[in-house]
């Protein structure tokens, strides 16, 4: 497990992207080698200091890494006050983040697997720097996003840079029209399907997984308080007892999980 | 040079804070973020005779200046404690503490039994004021009878420093205190969480799987300050100050209002790194009123 680290970020840039979402880019302000051990699928942890209502920190996935210019992004859904709290600061203010957390995506797989990366809502936020990764391994990844309409579908244009983007839309705005489980590329030869989004779309895909006997990994985001695997708020029943989404998730093995 | 050191039972503290059972894991999880062998101590997660899974999902909800918990004690038994994790942290430079939790009685014994023969447990704080557990719990801590009873078998058996960490969901705290100091206990601690219920007014439901939880937080302070003046002046065994503790201010209320040694709970959350924080904040705070001993301003009010 990589080393934990509470550190202030500078916020370089952000970025609204629709009314929901927003787009974080943050600089490290302190000495920290942690960048370059970041896993796809890691997340931090937010301390959230200009809302009243919010006593917790926020956990937000990692979106996108750069180790040289030491900048974490991430994309934010403005969910409650604490989200919003936030997204309301500006260029130029401070995060306290403890990062990174959790134990991210397994990417030692064959080469010549075909893969999928699932995404809907900000579920899609840890695909890219996975994408990335995969990528820089030799694979081909595709994604697979989903959304409402034409216009929630986020980073598009990031995925595309990547990787073949296969699209669903509940309008049928864009790409295929209805639930993004039942797109026409879930239907071809896949090795291995990664996901994260809402619970139902990746229940959804663990069904079709099992079923197919495609290898699947997804990401939840069971409610957690401290994100250290201390206090057991955050835990998901498994195979092998509750364990803690915090710690020793928030990626599971679908064969991991009672669902 | 500041004195932060006190002594509870026969533990002596190199300064008064210790971190409260449940929110610091087994120590080892916040080994990232400070060094374990500058606290006086820390108290492991309550730790039972036979492996338990907790209640279901969801066992959190975040509240105004808190957080309600319904986790249920889970943790995989005295056993595996003793096995795998005591190996692993028995070497840190500090006092490490066991919470015992049980459904009866006999429960409580077996597990005290079992980790008096640890060289590197000087004592354990027993826990009769756990909300979320349908047997034994708080069912022993809300009654001065049933306290007394838990505390005196306990007694019989376990000849290290004994803590009992007493429910504040009680009419009278002074009389709880008192039963269990009677009957032999070394120190008691106090808060546990006040029992809460918090609503999803959105689905209609519970935001808990269990209904009710634990509060803790900020939010109880003020309550967990005055149940921890009213016991530190109902018996002469020291007392351990816990409720909602973020910085050394708060420790300091805790202090003042008669507490030996303070416990940090919820805060670890928020900052892993408080408990050192704390202890570097009381030392500022003596050098600063000129207080070379903290025991100087233990229970001046």
């Amino acid at each position: 497990m990589s080393q934990k680290n509470i550190s202030n970020f500078i916020i370089k840039e952000s970025i609204s992207l629709t009314d929901k979402y927003q787009l974080m880019i943050l600089e490290c302000t302190e000495e920290a080698k942690a960048f370059q051990d970041i896993k796809p699928g890691q997340f931090v942890q937010i301390r959230v200091d200009n809302s009243h209502h919010t006593f917790l920190r926020r956990p937000i996935s990692i979106n996108d890494v750069d180790i040289e210019n030491r900048t974490l992004t991430l994309l934010i859904r403005k969910a409650g006050d604490g989200t919003k709290a936030i997204c309301s600061l500006s260029q130029g203010d401070t995060l306290n983040l403890i990062w990174p957390l959790g134990n991210g995506f397994s990417v030692d797989i064959t080469p010549a697997s075909r893969i999928i990366l699932m995404g809907g809502g900000v579920g899609v936020a840890p695909l890219l720097y996975l994408g990335k990764i995969l990528r820089m391994y030799g694979l081909k990844p595709e994604f697979l996003l989903g959304a409402q309409s034409s216009d929630d579908l986020l980073l598009l244009e990031k995925f595309k840079e990547i990787g073949t983007v296969h699209i669903s839309t509940d309008d049928g705005s864009l790409g295929e029209k209805g639930l993004v489980t039942r797109h026409s590329v879930l239907s071809t030869h896949i090795d291995k399907i990664y996901c994260c989004g809402p619970l139902p779309m990746m229940k959804g895909v663990a069904a079709l997984c099992k079923s197919n006997n495609i290898d699947c990994e997804v990401s939840l985001e069971n409610v957690m308080a401290c994100g250290v695997g201390a206090c057991l708020c955050c835990v998901e029943p498994t195979v092998k007892g509750n364990r803690c989404v915090c710690t020793e998730g928030p990626v599971f093995n679908i064969n991991e999980l009672l669902w | 040079m500041v004195d932060l050191s006190v002594k509870i039972g026969e533990l002596n503290l190199q300064n008064p804070v210790l971190t409260a059972s449940g929110t610091f894991g087994y120590g080892e999880e916040f080994s990232d973020f400070i060094d374990l062998n500058k606290l006086g101590g820390f108290i492991v997660k309550g730790t039972t005779l036979e492996p338990r899974q907790g209640n279901a999902y969801p066992r959190m909800v975040e509240t105004p200046s808190g957080m309600l918990n319904a986790v249920g004690l889970q943790n995989k038994g005295v056993d595996y404690f003793i096995d795998t994790i005591y190996p692993r942290i028995k070497n840190y430079r500090t006092n490490i503490i066991v919470n015992v939790s049980g459904a009866s009685i006999d429960d409580y014994i077996a597990v005290a039994e079992k980790l008096m023969p640890l060289p590197n447990i000087p004592a354990i704080e027993v826990n009769i004021s756990c909300p979320n557990v349908k047997q034994g719990g708080m069912a022993f801590g809300t009654s001065p009878e049933g306290a007394a009873e838990v505390t005196r078998r306990l007694r019989e058996v376990y000849k290290k420093t004994l803590i009992v960490k007493l429910s504040p969901n009680v009419t009278d705290i002074s009389s709880i205190a008192k039963a269990v100091e009677n009957v032999g206990a070394d120190a008691i601690s106090l808060v546990n969480t006040f029992m809460g219920m918090a609503i999803d007014v959105e689905r209609r439901r519970p935001y808990l799987s269990t209904i009710t939880g634990g509060l803790s937080g900020p939010a109880i302070r003020p309550i967990a300050v005055r149940m921890v003046w009213q016991a530190a002046h109902s018996v002469r065994i020291p007392v351990i100050g816990l409720g909602g503790i973020m910085n050394g201010r708060d420790a300091l209320e805790f202090l003042m209002a008669g507490a030996k040694a303070i416990q940090i709970g919820t805060a670890n959350f928020i900052d892993p790194a408080v408990t050192i924080k704390v202890v570097n904040e009381l030392e500022d705070y003596c050098q600063r009123h000129g207080i070379s001993d903290i025991k100087e301003i233990i229970g001046i009010i």
